[in-house]
């Protein structure tokens, strides 16, 4: 009711939102040494990308897919091969590590593991503190104020402030490094896997808690997960990775709905329901399992296990191509119509 | 009351109670739970971290060495209880007549030898074969369970399978005697969401064929509802309810069991602005507090009735659950558990 009433600054306004983050042809390879001599892993292999300011974008897929790659490339924790990551205007690939530092204020991690990216002998309140003191937020009165602040709105009493990550639960621990995160106002914020290793009961908690910092902080946020259900419940927009490249970008529900890659289609058809009306809906299990990104096929890389394949799909890969209905779709034959046709909405 | 054999379920755990002495005192980890398996059902056992939902399947296997550990209660299976009996004559039990698939196919393998090693030694454990025998039941075994190419992998190391196939081994291997129960524990928590449906059709397909009972352990309420014939909800230890899977799944009953599926993400293409979470944490077994009903700490209709802890009453037929909460006004309260979080939010923003 009054979620319909306020419009969400991507979809429903005349003026979109501006960019926020932009990937252009991001690539990010891995020299490995095998027993055949080096190779190359092709985690990311040409991803570009849009986030709109106060968006959420998914980005789901299977291990090995590349999309935490991705993410790492996104906030330059780990180098590109190739492409660009344009932030806020800038270039953030080509920065000095100095000047990337004093940048870094604008977009932070959560990691997926909250036992391992915690200081396991830094309290709770200097956890959170840290990262302020790094980039010189203030006096130590302020930033400890600041840090009090955010440990109340990530829901902690103030009790809790001179605890140590292991008198936390997983769930706590996971709100301490988005309280981190939080310290040094960033506007992007790129989760990795936030809630994958937590109990259902407190996966839905950290969901509620993004949701709400969305909302109360215009924050933009980058979801990355695997199970889709996940990323349709938070994220505005999603992209599906599939061996290092997206092959499905477009607003959440009509791809949720209505996938327009067969590899979406397989994706959303593994998820167990327990609805049994949804239940008799035709269920596609894929055969076989993801390819290696070290030999990856030619043509299109999901023709081996796609039961729609053809010749072509074999020998040409597919591009990114425009839908009707605005998604962005990589497949020879995708299961939505081509934009041939004029938009009638 | 018919005692025939046929009418006897398969497994029958009575009153099981499995605690830890530890130095700060003594733990429930599981705290009198009963229940049966009939011959060919599945039965899911649902919960999160901590409920007791694996402690209790091992224990009934007495795979529990920890010498601080004491398990009491019965576990009836095929006219035997299963605790009374020694290392040796259990071991006659599990792998030939109970059999267990475990969440990680990697540490269930030993990685210095093939699959069909692992496959042909649990064969001539318990049975009297030659080694050749064996590795040709191995074959058929690995062709059953769908891995591809099986006289040549057969030979293949645990590391030369992906994480699905090897998951694959582990289920031929649990297979190999025709196991009458299969204890799964998160089979497919470990799998990419693909890769699990491919396992959860392969069980699908292998109980109709052997006709096996299934005992599937899973913290996901969509996995469980789509295997399960009857499910158990638990926490901390308890039951908190039992039923029938479709009953369970449209009228669940237990404020539990409300928040385990508001906590999910709906899958029907509709999105909702919260989820429907529980507040806190899931109860710490070492919570000396525990004379009442262990969820009244994150129940949003918690009272002085749920002090001491409810019984299990059977409402409907085969479907039973654990809180004072009158009966027939369940679906409403559910309704208004759910608008409660609709409201929490529009306040807060």
């Amino acid at each position: 009711m009054s979620a319909a009433s306020t419009p969400s600054p991507v979809e429903g306004s005349a003026t979109p939102a501006p960019l926020l983050l932009e990937a252009r042809g991001v690539v990010k390879h891995f020299p490995i040494r095998t027993s055949n001599g080096k190779k190359i892993v092709q985690a990311v292999d040409g991803v570009s990308l849009q986030v709109r300011a106060g968006e959420t974008l998914g980005l789901v897929g299977e291990s090995g897919c590349g999309k935490s790659t991705l993410g790492r490339c996104l906030v330059r924790l780990i180098e590109v091969t190739e492409g660009q990551v344009i932030f806020d205007g800038t270039d953030i690939t080509s920065m000095s590590r100095r000047e990337l530092r004093s940048r870094r204020t604008g977009f932070q991690m959560i990691f997926q593991d909250p036992y391992a990216s915690l200081n396991p002998r830094r309290r709770a309140l200097a956890t959170v503190e840290e990262p302020m003191r790094t980039h010189d937020m203030g006096t130590e009165q302020e930033i400890r104020d600041r840090a009090m602040h955010l440990l109340e709105i990530v829901g902690f009493d103030p009790s809790y402030a001179d605890r140590y990550p292991h008198e936390f639960s997983g769930g706590q621990r996971q709100r301490l490094g988005i309280a981190r995160a939080l310290a040094v106002t960033p506007r992007l914020l790129i989760a990795d896997e936030p809630v994958s290793a937590l109990d259902v009961s407190i996966q839905a908690q950290v969901l509620n808690l993004l949701a709400d910092l969305q909302r109360d902080q215009a924050l933009t946020y980058v979801f990355i997960a695997h199970d889709l259900a996940v990323v349709h419940h938070i994220a505005d927009r999603i992209g599906v990775m599939y061996l290092g490249e997206l092959v499905e970008v477009g607003d959440s529900s009509p791809l949720y709905n209505h996938p327009a890659h067969p590899y979406t289609e397989a994706l959303l058809s593994s998820i167990p329901v327990i609805d049994d009306e949804v239940e008799k809906r035709d269920r596609i299990v894929l055969q076989g399992d993801l390819p290696s990104p070290i030999d990856k096929p030619g043509g299109c890389a999901f023709a081996p296990r796609c039961r729609y394949s053809q010749a072509i799909c074999v020998s040409d890969k597919p591009v990114l191509q425009l839908l009707s209905d605005g998604r962005e779709v990589a497949c020879h034959f995708p299961l939505v119509a081509a934009a041939t046709t004029t938009l009638t909405i | 009351m018919s005692e025939s054999m046929a009418a006897q379920p398969l497994l029958d755990v009575r009153d099981l109670r499995v605690s830890f002495r530890t130095r700060s005192g003594t733990v429930d980890a599981v705290d009198g739970i009963s229940f049966t398996v009939g011959r060919g059902e599945v039965l899911g056992i649902v919960g999160e971290s901590g409920s007791g939902k694996s402690v209790s399947m091992l224990s009934v296997l007495g795979l529990i060495d920890n010498p601080n550990c004491v398990v009491e209660g019965e576990v009836i299976f095929q006219g035997e209880d299963l605790l009374k009996l020694d290392d040796k004559e259990l071991r006659r039990i599990r792998g030939k007549e109970i059999a267990m698939v475990f969440q990680d196919p990697m540490t269930a393998l030993t990685p210095v030898y093939t699959a069909g090693w692992h496959i042909s030694e649990q064969i001539r454990a318990h049975e009297k074969v030659s080694k050749k025998a064996a590795h040709a039941r191995a074959i058929q075994l690995l062709d059953a369970v769908g891995i591809p190419n099986s006289t040549d992998r057969v030979n293949s190391y645990p590391h030369e399978f992906s994480g699905g196939m090897r998951q694959r081994v582990v289920i031929a291997m649990a297979l190999s005697c025709n196991p009458s129960l299969l204890i799964a524990d998160e089979p497919t928590t470990a799998l990419d969401v693909t890769i699990q449906a491919q396992i959860l059709e392969l069980l699908r397909d292998l109980q109709s064929e052997f006709g096996s009972s299934i005992v599937l352990i899973t913290h996901d309420m969509g996995v469980v509802s789509q295997m399960s014939d009857r499910v158990l909800v638990m926490y901390g230890g308890r039951l908190a309810e039992a039923g029938p899977r479709r009953a369970l799944m449209r009228d669940p009953l237990h404020p539990y069991t409300w928040g385990l599926m508001g906590s999910i993400p709906p899958t029907d293409g509709t999105r909702v602005e919260r989820l429907a979470a529980i507040p806190g944490a899931p109860i710490n077994p070492s919570d000396p507090d525990r004379d009442r009903c262990l969820f009244s700490s994150r129940c949003g209709f918690a009272s002085d009735a749920c002090r001491p802890q409810p019984g299990l009453v059977e409402h409907v037929h085969g479907h039973l659950d654990a809180c004072v909460l009158p009966y027939d006004q369940r679906p409403a309260l559910r309704l208004e558990a759910l608008t409660t979080v609709m409201t929490e939010s529009g306040a807060s923003a």
